[in-house]
């Protein structure tokens, strides 16, 4: 039994920012296969696909109970997932996010100073980086963040396991899969909601 | 059958995987290279038995097929953009010499200025090359077109290269699930490659020497006519037998969306198609009768099935995501050649989404929208016309 999405009929669709290198692209077909595993119709997709080391990658994963015909850019994402806090400075992170939308930050900050800065009240936020250096995800001075923040992703949406998250890392890391999948255990028990 | 999560190219590779090509030389190009790394990883996993050719530019790659195709093996390729138009001599010795090579073409605009993004005119540049060319909208549809067209071009009365085009991100990078059959499957339906004829040691045939005025060019170039007109056939029956076997249903040239009672029908090649259908169903839920043709074989081109579409309809509106400077897009080109002194409703060019300009349905809509007060009406205020321009408020 499949659980319906919140809005009905509508698309599910999420966008990450995130920096060349970070894995945001990697991250958006883990999301999409865990969705999948659920039993739901996906679809992912970078902005760009030619990522340059540290310059700023869009990219996007579409979810629905149909099959997604849907085949240009999501403008209006319900859950936007940053990797790299230095991004809210340069990228414009909330275009288009619906009402009631969530934004999910990788950050030392908690949600309620996030929430100034954005002026936006769906703020989550997760220290992944520091999961991810402990579980020795990348290097210290480039960690791997883009698994962690999934597990986050998990409890702030309620929309997919984190158990199936893990399995979806398990099937699709490049490498360190086990560690990959738990720091996206620790991310989902980590992140803090704002208002919660 | 195994379902899997692959972007169109891996979707391509496995296709190729498939289809049990013995030879592959390839020369990477941005968006096409995922195609040809993930089947140079293929094959040095072992998981793919063939002969992997490294070149110096696109012209050896297809080069190199054709030699090898002329031994009697099946052989694959991939390229793009630049790449596909550097082939450009050797695409018309392929079909020229009745190879039935299968090709990957990602879709990607031409340069200047540089950009990676999707745009037809690549491949449209190749449409005189008698190459078979199917455009495709999903990644499913990339990986059973490569598997078909082995099928449809090694026939003997075919005979035929066929370049499989999928848009650049819009389906090379991008993600879906795709059921992967299995090889027993694709095996069977293919069966073992039979060339017509092959140059072999102890044999000594030569292929591709001159000709006299006097002699046979003409009769060959008429055969290779014939050849691509009865691939129209083909077609019709692979994607029959295809459906039988792997139970995935193709229309064969021209995929028809609700045109039952539409007072104006869209037409269209590519990932436009896809989305597109989308429109459609709202545009109906609202009243508007609207219909969409998305042909998938441009070459041959289905113009019977462009004219039975036009009997049924007020008007037509055909979008091209390429262009041909001096008159329109040749999808609008060919369409309108097809109806003359056979329809006289009105036709419309909708040139958009060059350079990956992104088409959203709200720009569907609005052209839609257009198409239905031209069949109201039954005048074309332009013939051909730029969607989207910055600065033109008719469509921002």
């Amino acid at each position: 039994m499949i659980m319906p999405l919140p809005h009905g009929d509508e698309m599910l669709e999420i966008r990450f920012h995130g920096r060349g290198g970070q894995g945001s692209v990697i991250a958006s077909k883990i999301l999409a296969k865990a969705f999948f595993m659920e039993g739901r119709y996906v679809s992912s997709f970078p902005y760009f696909g030619v990522e340059r080391r540290g310059a700023p990658v869009t990219a996007f994963t579409r979810v629905d109970d149909k099959p997604i015909r849907a085949k240009y850019q999501i403008y209006e994402p319900d859950y936007v997932i940053v990797l790299d806090p230095s991004l809210l400075k340069a990228v414009d992170i909330l275009r288009g996010i619906k009402d009631g939308g969530w934004v999910l930050v990788n950050t030392l900050k908690k949600p309620e100073e996030l929430r100034e800065v954005l002026n936006f009240d769906h703020v989550a936020t997760v220290d992944a980086t520091t999961i991810a250096i402990k579980h020795h995800l990348g290097s210290q001075a480039a960690p791997i963040v883009n698994t962690a923040i999934l597990g986050a992703f998990s409890r702030v949406s309620g929309l997919v396991k984190i158990e199936t998250v893990m399995d979806a890392i398990r099937q699709m890391a490049p490498a360190k899969r086990e560690e990959n999948a738990q720091a996206a255990k620790e991310a989902y028990e980590s992140v803090v909601i704002g208002g919660e | 059958m195994t379902m899997m999560i692959l972007t169109g190219n891996e979707s391509a590779a496995w296709g190729a995987r498939l289809s049990r090509p013995k030879v592959i030389a390839a020369y990477p190009i941005t968006p096409q290279t995922s195609i040809i790394e993930t089947i140079a990883e293929f094959i040095a996993n072992g998981e793919m038995d063939a002969r992997y050719i490294r070149v110096e530019s696109e012209h050896s790659a297809m080069a190199a097929c054709i030699a090898a195709q002329n031994t009697g093996v099946r052989t694959f390729t991939a390229t793009s953009s630049h790449g596909l138009t550097l082939m450009h001599e050797l695409l018309i010795w392929a079909s020229g010499a009745r190879l039935p090579i299968v090709m990957s073409v990602v879709n990607r605009a031409m340069a200047p200025p540089w950009s990676v993004w999707t745009d037809q005119l690549d491949s449209m540049a190749q449409r005189d090359t008698g190459w078979i060319q199917i455009y495709t909208e999903n990644n499913q549809e990339v990986l059973d077109s490569i598997i078909m067209s082995y099928k449809i071009g090694e026939k003997h009365h075919i005979l035929l290269p066929t370049m499989v085009m999928e848009d650049a991100f819009i389906l090379s990078h991008t993600s879906e699930a795709v059921n992967v059959p299995e090889q027993k499957l694709v095996d069977d339906f293919l069966g073992e490659y039979e060339p017509a004829f092959k140059l072999e040691p102890g044999n000594a045939e030569g292929y591709g020497s001159l000709i006299m005025p006097e002699g046979p060019y003409m009769e060959f170039r008429y055969k290779m006519a014939r050849a691509m007109d009865d691939a129209r056939e083909e077609i019709r029956k692979t994607v029959e037998e295809f459906a039988e076997v792997f139970g995935r249903e193709y229309a064969p040239l021209v995929e028809e969306y609700k045109l039952e009672d539409a007072d104006a029908v869209m037409v269209v090649l590519g990932t436009i198609g896809s989305t597109a259908k989308d429109v459609v169903d709202h545009l109906r839920e609202k009243g508007k009768k609207v219909g969409l043709a998305r042909v998938r074989y441009f070459r041959p081109f289905p113009y019977e099935e462009i004219r039975k579409i036009a009997r049924n309809t007020e008007m037509l509106g055909v979008v091209d995501r390429s262009y041909t400077f001096g008159y329109g897009a040749n999808l609008y080109a060919e369409s309108k050649a097809a109806l003359y002194g056979h329809s006289s409703i009105p036709v419309k060019n909708y040139v958009m989404g060059l350079g990956g300009r992104d088409i959203t349905p709200e720009i569907l809509i609005k052209v839609f929208d257009d198409m239905l007060k031209i069949a109201r009406e039954g005048v074309v205020d332009r013939e051909i016309e730029w969607v989207g321009l910055h600065g033109d408020e008719r469509w921002s």
